[in-house]
């Protein structure tokens, strides 16, 4: 369940591009294109701003009775513990196999280099699905780490990767030569510049971990989210989930915060004119075999499990399976989600990333950052917000398939927004006010010389915003309209009623819509680098 | 190279116009299609999917009438209902357990269950105020592992299991309608003190599991030695491949003891509903004999209650089971969560 990736390459990407020329700034921008940022910006303020409400309506007493509880106590221990330990192993491992595929002489690297992105196409459920099924008493917090860390360690992997590609060894070179040892330049140069891809990753790998519910509530290992489905199952929108909610976003909150500030102002960036040369490898040597096995034990953990486990159940349910009548049904209903989502999701960013490139200011700034931190909300948490603001305030679009399509673009705007970023960047003004000089209209201009030049990232944001989409459970639970099952909700009933065999042509089917998101990620992780 | 450019700036929003159309038009569809021409019901199905499919499926083949489910949980469905009020778009509530459609009937939301289809189902089956009536019934077994319990060790009462002896060794499904009903018949029978007590024992003694099937299959792998769940997830198990049941037995409580407990199944019509001659049609059909005899031959286990259908042969006949004597009306649900919130399970 990936509810709130933003590409990891991006999230260096941002910060490490060059200033612009005054350009872009100062100029007004067009008030259509501000209306619509403000509206964006505003619904994806929502769902804080019903966690806040709530508390408040809630009273003191009674959400002080519902906050301050051992049950919270239990949930803040078991979520600390898992954020710590899988964003600790995450680390661990993507670095590792970064610099292995990177900087070593790893035999058949460039194998190695797509095999360690791959967890990335396997949703978080179904691997967890996978361990569960092959060893059956995987449980506890031991269990949870395990299966999260092999889902997730590729947002740390990616990053790095892209890094650890483009440093220039010539830095590296100078400190051996001032006569500092291998380890200590490993651990004084070269970590530091990677500690903005670092600590992005590891950004990820923690909200996600705030707003995974499927592949935990499936070792019956509980946190937060899964907390709050119980209350949801118990109660709907009971005063106990939404305290549970408080409490959840706020860690979000702490984890962004966190994040900004162990980044730190430092920069990194190479200066001078020319290429850096590609960096050296080191010789593995008699380590190479040790490399390998630890490679292959890996992606033995990430994806054959997974994959073992499905192609086992499979085989075991023969060619039945895939003719059960309501197989076809979920997986039109994915599609039809998920390209109703793309399509939204990109037309919504078209105006937020336009503002935030062409006419940045603080308030273009601010805008942006409302819709990040509405996308940094775990799923379950806006979902419980938009259920109740429709059933009070917006009956007509009340478990509507319009619902359901915002509350989407809402969680998956920054995958859209980073690819149109980068593809807005890349078109330069000048064109534009060339075509304005010649008469054309802002319409015709749009049209004939702004969407053909970013048209490809619209259509890769759309891409991502897909695949995002396919595999999301918890929103999608509480929000589908009525008689709408999804391959990820059919998924989930199979397998909570322990209906492994019948579960799996689903998990095969996500797996492969999903394939080609990490294939995407992996590509622009080697564009990045190539720059 | 430059035309292609050309008809995708012409294309793309034209694609966005025509889905982001569709993609409102499709939430007004979803009403309209069960809203008009009578030909059509939305049932909120707190039932288990299969056994509500199969239920509809012979229901539309009879009547032509289609039915749409909105899956979910009992008192999910039950709290989503009442806030949605008036203006819900549901047509029938099905539930697994009798306490979620009390916390209906109190918000005053049922219309009367037509006669007849009360005259179906013995009173026992159903609240005396005709709001609704039973359509299935199920009891509480406690599910143990043979190589880990002999039958000498089981609990006698389900009261027993808070016994600090039992740490670590049971398990439930707490989150689930079944569970909480099962602590709502313990409340009515055993009053509020003793039941707090023994969700505060149970925090400490049992293991939580997703779900009956889980803690089934958990104890049949021998991770706990027996749980609590209802009969038929074991019956239904045991008729197909036994793979999660078999080493395990049944142990019934009998006796009149809360852990003795049949729930009831509930079945009502709105009294918003827009369809309301099509919807009572449908709580008519599940409780006479076709429907009823849907529980007896088919897959789900659950015990029939109206229109004099036995129960399936596998299962121990309901007049055997020593159940409590509990009024269904009086079972509180939402005091239950609130109980189980107190004592940190939920």
């Amino acid at each position: 369940m990936t509810s709130v990736l933003s590409p990891p390459p991006a999230a260096t990407a941002a910060r490490q591009r060059p200033r612009l020329p005054a350009r872009g700034r100062g100029r007004r921008a067009p008030l259509g294109v501000l209306i619509a940022a403000v509206v964006v910006s505003a619904v994806s303020l929502v769902p804080l701003g019903y966690v806040l409400v709530q508390t408040l309506a809630t009273g003191w007493d009674e959400a002080y009775a519902l906050i301050v509880r051992p049950r919270v106590g239990e949930l803040l221990r078991h979520t600390a513990a898992l954020v710590a330990c899988t964003v600790a192993g995450s680390v661990l491992i993507g670095v590792a196999a970064a610099w292995l595929v990177e900087r070593t002489d790893l035999p058949l690297r460039r194998f190695w280099a797509v095999l360690f992105a791959v967890p990335l196409a396997v949703p978080a459920f179904v691997t967890s699905y996978g361990w569960v099924s092959l060893y059956p008493s995987i449980e506890g917090l031991r269990g949870a780490v395990l299966i999260t860390t092999f889902a997730y360690y590729p947002f740390v992997y990616l990053p790095v990767a892209a890094v650890l590609r483009r440093l220039d060894p010539a830095l590296e070179e100078s400190a051996r030569s001032l006569g500092h040892s291998p380890a200590r330049v490993l651990a004084r140069v070269v970590l530091p510049q990677l500690r903005t891809a670092i600590l992005g990753g590891a950004l990820l790998v923690g909200l996600h971990l705030l707003a995974e519910y499927g592949a935990l509530q499936m070792i019956r290992y509980s946190t937060f989210t899964t907390a709050i489905m119980e209350q949801y199952q118990s109660t709907f929108n009971g005063a106990a989930a939404t305290m549970l909610a408080a409490v959840l976003v706020s860690l979000c909150l702490l984890l962004l915060t966190l994040d900004v500030l162990l980044r730190g102002r430092t920069r990194y960036a190479r200066l001078g004119s020319g290429a850096a040369r590609p960096a050296p490898r080191v010789r593995l040597g008699p380590a190479a075999p040790v490399a390998l096995l630890a490679s292959a034990a890996v992606c033995g953990a990430a994806i054959g499990v997974p994959f073992v486990s499905v192609g086992r159940w499979l085989v075991l349910g023969g060619t039945g399976l895939w003719t059960a009548p309501e197989l076809l049904p979920a997986l039109l209903s994915s599609l039809t989600l998920g390209a109703y989502a793309a399509v939204v999701t990109a037309a919504v960013a078209l105006p937020v990333a336009w503002l935030a490139v062409r006419h940045r200011g603080w308030g273009s700034t601010l805008l942006e950052r409302c819709t990040y931190l509405a996308s940094a909300m775990p799923g379950v948490v806006v979902a419980l917000a938009f259920v109740t603001v429709a059933i009070r305030y917006a009956r007509p679009v009340y478990q509507s398939t319009l619902l359901i399509v915002v509350a989407y673009a809402l969680l998956f705007l920054p995958r859209a927004m980073v690819s149109l970023r980068a593809g807005i960047e890349q078109a330069p003004p000048e064109l534009d006010e060339a075509a304005k000089a010649l008469g054309s209209s802002p319409v015709r201009l749009f049209g004939r010389v702004t969407l053909p030049l970013i048209a490809p990232a619209l259509a890769a944001g759309a891409a991502l915003v897909f695949m995002a989409v396919v595999t999301e459970l918890t929103a999608t639970l509480l929000l589908a309209p009525t008689g709408t099952r999804t391959l990820a909700t059919q998924f989930w009933s199979f397998s909570s009623a322990i209906d492994y065999t019948a579960a799996a042509p689903y998990a095969l089917l996500m797996i492969l819509l999903s394939m080609p998101v990490s294939w995407f990620l992996l590509v622009q992780s080697h564009r990045m680098a190539g720059r | 190279m430059r035309v292609r450019t050309k008809r995708v700036a012409i294309l793309a929003p034209a694609v966005a116009t025509v889905l982001l159309a569709s993609a409102c038009g499709s939430s007004d569809g979803a009403t309209d299609s069960a809203g008009a021409g009578g030909g059509s019901i939305t049932v909120y199905n707190a039932q288990h999917e299969s056994l509500t499919k199969e239920w509809a499926d012979a229901f539309t083949k009879e009547s032509g009438i289609k039915v749409s489910l909105r899956n979910g949980d009992d008192f999910e469905l039950a709290n989503q209902i009442k806030q949605e009020g008036s203006a819900s778009p549901a047509d029938v509530f099905l539930t697994e357990n009798s306490p979620a459609m009390t916390v209906v009937e109190s918000a005053g939301l049922f219309t009367d269950v037509d006669a007849a289809t009360l005259g179906q189902v013995p009173e026992a089956y159903r609240p005396s105020t005709g709001r609704w009536v039973g359509i299935a019934a199920r009891s509480t077994v406690f599910v143990y592992n043979t190589g880990k319990l002999t039958e000498a060790q089981l609990p006698a009462s389900i009261m027993d299991l808070a016994d600090p002896k039992w740490k670590g060794k049971w398990g439930a499904s707490p989150s689930g309608a079944d569970f909480q009903a099962i602590v709502s018949a313990m409340l009515e029978l055993k009053g509020a003190d003793a039941t707090q007590t023994w969700l505060e024992a149970m925090k400490d003694n049992a293991q939580a599991y997703k779900g009956n099937s889980a803690v089934m299959k958990a104890v049949n792998a021998g991770q706990l030695d027996g749980g609590v769940i209802y009969h038929y997830y074991w019956a239904g198990d045991q008729a197909k491949t036994k793979e999660n049941s078999k080493n395990t037995k049944l142990h019934y409580f009998g006796n009149q003891d809360p852990g003795a407990f049949v729930s009831l199944s509930g079945g009502g019509v709105l009294k918003s509903s827009k369809h309301a001659q099509q919807a009572q049609q449908f709580l008519k059909f599940v409780t006479g004999k076709t429907g009823q005899q849907i529980l007896q031959t088919g897959t789900s286990f659950e015990y029939p209650v109206g229109s004099e259908v036995a129960a399936n042969p596998a299962l121990k006949p309901l007049a055997e089971l020593g159940e409590p004597t509990i009024d269904e009306a009086k079972l509180n649900g939402p005091e239950v969560v609130d109980m189980m919130t107190k004592a940190g399970i939920l």
